[in-house]
């Protein structure tokens, strides 16, 4: 009985109003649709969702102008091979760097266990390595870039080895993403310093820290990191190995 | 009550070993897909598999959507599911732009083909 009058109570609560008084009911009527996330975290899914949007656009288009082209594309097998100790290994930077981002995810992950424990050292840490791994692969596309543009001849309106298209493919999805692993890297410090000096707990006035509970935001933080190792792994498949 | 309870999400450190682990195994076994120079569907159809795989593991583990309830994965899910159309779509174009470019481009027969008519 009590249920009932609770759920009859809810119901007229959120009985609808029409017009402008509707807006406003509509909006501060305390409804919930994503149950057990904080708002944060799932506001964080809605922008990788846009991101997603973003990045499927770039994949599609250069499927569109692979597709499309009668002129043979450039193979990324030999493109992105690297001569070591005297020896030819296809691929090899690439599958160092994906290693890598794997690694950076799984330290992530790690460190969002290690802040809902509270244990700052810990994460700290796992941040901080996240960081550096993320740092690495950033210098490693650096390198790569480097050595396509200056010893490979490679424009986003031409190359020695096949279609034009290949740079600019290349440059714009590979650019996008590195973009997106800086962005982290530095995010990934910030928060580690904050976790270090304990503002999570304080609720230290500023980026993150001001609310309640705290530790949340380092796995919501996770879930953008874990999107960039996401998006590699459709770069890595489609652009890379295809 | 249990309002004071943290939202996040709490796992075992095994599971997160288990996943990085298989992870590796699953970049190895696409990373051999080249090496040993696959091709063709063969190629093809092993670099989409181990793809999806990967992108499953780190969705559903790393990034707890499984362990969401059910309203969330479907809001993240199904817009991205949705993407397949304009994914499709580009393809039927871009064969058909394809096709084209090899009959009228650089000699191929459609240009034989309209010589011959305004002859």
């Amino acid at each position: 009985m009590a249920n009932e009058a609770v759920v009859e109570d809810t119901r007229r609560s959120i009985a609808m109003v029409e017009g402008l008084e509707g807006v406003v009911a509509d909006w501060s009527s305390d409804q919930r649709a994503f149950k057990r996330v904080v708002w944060g975290k799932a506001m964080m899914w809605i922008f990788l969702l846009s991101d997603t949007f973003i990045f499927t656009c770039f994949l599609t288009s250069y499927m569109t102008v692979r597709m499309s082209t009668t002129v043979p594309w450039p193979n990324p097998s030999e493109v992105f091979a690297l001569t070591l100790f005297g020896e030819h290994i296809p691929l090899l930077l690439i599958a160092i760097m994906t290693f890598i981002l794997i690694s950076s995810s799984g330290t992530m992950a790690m460190a969002v266990k290690f802040g809902y424990e509270k244990n700052r050292e810990m994460t700290t840490f796992l941040l901080v390595v996240t960081a550096l791994f993320g740092a690495s692969f950033v210098g490693m596309q650096a390198f790569e870039w480097t050595k396509l543009i200056i010893d490979e001849g490679v424009r986003p309106w031409g190359n020695p080895m096949g279609a034009a298209q290949f740079g600019a493919s290349f440059f714009m999805i590979t650019a996008f993403h590195g973009t997106h692993v800086t962005i982290g890297v530095i995010f990934l410090l910030i928060m580690a310093r904050k976790v270090w000096k304990g503002y999570l707990e304080d609720r230290k006035p500023g980026f993150f820290t001001s609310r309640r509970g705290g530790y949340e935001v380092i796995e919501i933080m996770g879930l953008y990191w874990h999107f960039v190792d996401l998006v590699w792994v459709f770069i890595f498949a489609l652009f890379y190995l295809w | 009550m249990s309002e004071t309870k943290v939202e996040g999400q709490q796992h075992p450190l095994a599971m997160y070993f288990w996943v990085w682990g298989l992870l590796f195994v699953l970049s190895t076994l696409s990373y051999l897909v080249d090496y040993l120079q696959f091709q063709g569907y063969l190629r093809w159809t092993l670099i989409l598999i181990f793809m999806f795989l990967k992108a499953g593991f780190i969705v559903a583990v790393f990034m707890h959507l499984y362990y969401e309830r059910l309203a969330m994965a479907c809001a993240i899910l199904i817009p991205t599911g949705a993407l397949m159309v304009l994914i499709s779509l580009m393809s039927f174009e871009a064969g058909y732009t394809n096709e084209t470019r090899e009959v009228y481009l650089d000699g191929g027969p459609g240009l034989m083909i309209m010589e011959e008519s305004t002859k």
